[in-house]
């Protein structure tokens, strides 16, 4: 079991063999691959290059413009920057991704594997049950929960009256606080696997040795441990960024992206204006800077795993 | 939700704690830092279970509300009223046809496809892996826009093996990435023995490649299956008649008609729509992956 996403397998392992039908030409070996290809191409190609192409239309959810949509060159980028939601939305976006995922889900992942390595074992598969339940659980019923949580006689200020905190009605009032406590809820699973796994790598010794040597444990884990883990956590941030970026069903269930456009993140305002203001072409404007953003760090991703040489 | 599936489940974490032990019995004065880590995992566990309490209690108290209450009364009748052919059986149907159908062609496709990948060198292998990979990370939501408008130009919309399809091919690289992983780990050896019996590539495939390697393809299978049974914005976007919708949709819907009344039957259908993954995810990380060692199934 190693820590990274891709497993390096024994080096004896035959990629390449013997050829077994040497009759077959290379054409006849990479039949197996059409079926992939053709879905692939038709159903996620298709649409990202659909995605570039439409977003410079006026294509409309009904009307004329449904059907047989115009040519209508940058417009949409145009009013897209000159439309005041987009750049909050950007912001939303952003404040949701580093704030959700790059602290909240990467650092209390990363903290709850850490303190089970030092806490009683029954506790700690226990709580990790927990954190896990909340992942497993279809990504609509976590949504319910999190907004009965949040809701305003829910179980969050039920708790606060408990201390007697009379809390404001958080999806209303503060609704990003409560998509990104809710997509932490939801997503520290993730995070906490993978560090799992990855600190079970650390081979005992050399921590053993640093700590001979007088190292304590806050700096056994800032010099040893982090370093030896760093492919671990840069391709988790990479990962759980990409994920974050896509919610849609948690923030659309707890606030819609309201109130007014307060926690409409780009997915959210995609759907909105596409599929609510029937503007299909502006809606993939948006959907195609997502790609766009989406892509930079899907290569990021892809080169960090390279620079690990882990692809055969 | 791209979910992984590793080996270091809750559960398996018995190595790292056994080593904690050993360098706690080395160092004496541990046992201070050792009840704080457990006070803290405890408290860190109660936030992640309170919110989970809700839906358990809601669903069996007849006077439920968003408050996490004990009930007064215990009832099992939020069950029995969700339980009818319109909100609960014909979408639950509907949501195993596409995760049934969606795990079956991406499992065939992927094995197909892992094939050639695991067992010649060519030149077009590490381009293919890679452009794989990078399919992994693409965030699916950013592209429903465009692929509504792709359904309505080739007339899918509303079509259940348009949306099976779909799926399938979104699950597809990671289940391609999966697939090759646990190829790679069966032996060529006994292949080259059928080889050398004038079998073909296919037939070693089917006869000899696929039943060693049927734990690798039960967790491939089950991993699309749950990510396929939760998916609620492909669904929703692409299928529009009420009678072909699987249960995260109606679900939504009968939120939106009864949410803020019937509490408990929303948590009844809730919990209804979870025991399945649940009962998977369970299999999953506990029985089949086993000696098969999910390494290959990491994704993160």
């Amino acid at each position: 079991m190693t820590a990274q996403p891709l497993v390096k397998h024994d080096a004896a392992l035959p990629t390449g063999g013997p050829h077994p039908h040497r009759t077959a030409g290379r054409l006849g070996r990479a039949l197996p691959l059409v079926p992939s290809v053709l879905l692939l191409a038709t159903f996620l190609l298709g649409p990202v290059i659909w995605s570039f192409y439409g977003s410079f239309t006026n294509s409309a959810l009904s009307g004329p413009n449904a059907k047989n949509p115009q040519f209508i060159g940058l417009k949409n980028y145009v009013d897209l920057m000159n439309d005041p939601v987009f750049p909050l939305s950007l912001i939303v976006t952003l404040v949701f991704v580093i704030v959700s995922a790059i602290i909240g889900q990467n650092v209390l992942g990363m903290s709850i594997a850490l303190l089970m390595q030092r806490a009683n074992h029954v506790v700690g598969s226990i709580v990790g049950t927990l954190v896990v339940a909340a992942w497993v659980l279809p990504e609509i019923v976590a949504a319910f929960i999190a907004y009965a949580y949040f809701s305003n006689d829910g179980t969050l200020n039920q708790l606060l009256a408990l201390i007697g905190v009379t809390g404001p009605n958080w999806l209303f009032s503060f609704p990003m606080v409560a998509i990104i406590l809710a997509n932490v809820w939801r997503g520290t699973a993730f995070s906490m696997l993978v560090y799992q796994a990855a600190l079970q790598d650390v081979p005992t010794e050399i921590t053993e040795a640093a700590m001979v040597d007088g190292a304590g444990g806050v700096q056994r884990l800032i010099y040893i441990t982090l370093p030896m883990i760093k492919t671990s956590i840069s391709t988790n941030l990479m990962l759980i960024t990409l994920q974050t970026l896509s919610v849609f069903t948690l923030i659309w269930v707890m606030t819609k992206g309201g109130p007014a456009s307060a926690s409409s993140t780009l997915p959210v305002l995609a759907y909105h204006e596409a599929f609510q203001f029937g503007d299909i072409g502006y809606g993939t404007a948006i959907a195609t800077i997502m790609l766009v953003v989406g892509a930079i760090f899907a290569t990021i991703y892809v080169l960090l795993l390279r620079s690990e040489d882990q692809v055969k | 939700m791209t979910a992984p599936i590793t080996k270091a489940g809750p559960g398996t974490s018995s190595r790292a704690s056994r080593r904690a032990s050993g360098v706690s019995v080395a160092l004496p004065g541990k046992a201070v830092p050792r009840l704080l880590a457990n006070v803290i995992l405890i408290v860190i566990g109660l936030c992640f279970l309170i919110p989970l309490v809700w839906m358990v209690l809601a669903s069996i108290d007849p006077k439920a509300s968003y408050q996490t209450q004990v009930p007064q009364s215990f009832t099992l009748s939020n069950f029995s009223a969700v339980l009818t052919p319109e909100l609960a059986f014909g979408p639950l149907w509907n949501s195993l046809l596409l995760s049934l159908g969606t795990a079956v062609i991406t499992v065939v496709v992927a094995v197909l496809a892992a094939y050639p990948l695991s067992r010649y060198q060519a030149r077009y292998n590490k381009p293919f892996m890679y452009t794989v990979l990078f399919g992994t990370t693409l965030p699916i939501t950013a592209i429903m826009v465009p692929v509504y408008s792709l359904f309505v130009q080739f007339n899918l919309l509303d079509s259940l093996w348009g949306v099976i399809l779909f799926m399938s091919a979104a699950a597809l690289p990671i289940a391609i990435w999966m697939a090759k992983n646990f190829m790679d780990s069966v032996p060529i050896s006994l292949e080259e023995a059928a080889w050398v019996d004038g079998a073909s590539a296919m037939k070693a495939l089917r006869v000899i490649v696929v039943p060693l390697m049927r734990p690798g393809i039960a967790v491939v299978f089950i991993f699309v299956f749950i990510q396929a049974w939760g998916n609620f914005f492909v669904p929703f976007i692409l299928l529009l008649s009420p009678s072909k919708q699987p249960a995260a949709v109606s679900i939504y819907a009968f939120f939106g008609q009864y949410g803020a009344i019937a509490y408990g039957q929303l948590a009844a259908f809730s919990i209804l729509y979870s025991v399945p993954v649940i009962v998977l995810y369970v299999i999953i990380s506990r029985g089949v992956g086993g000696s098969f060692a999910l390494a290959g199934a990491v994704k993160g």
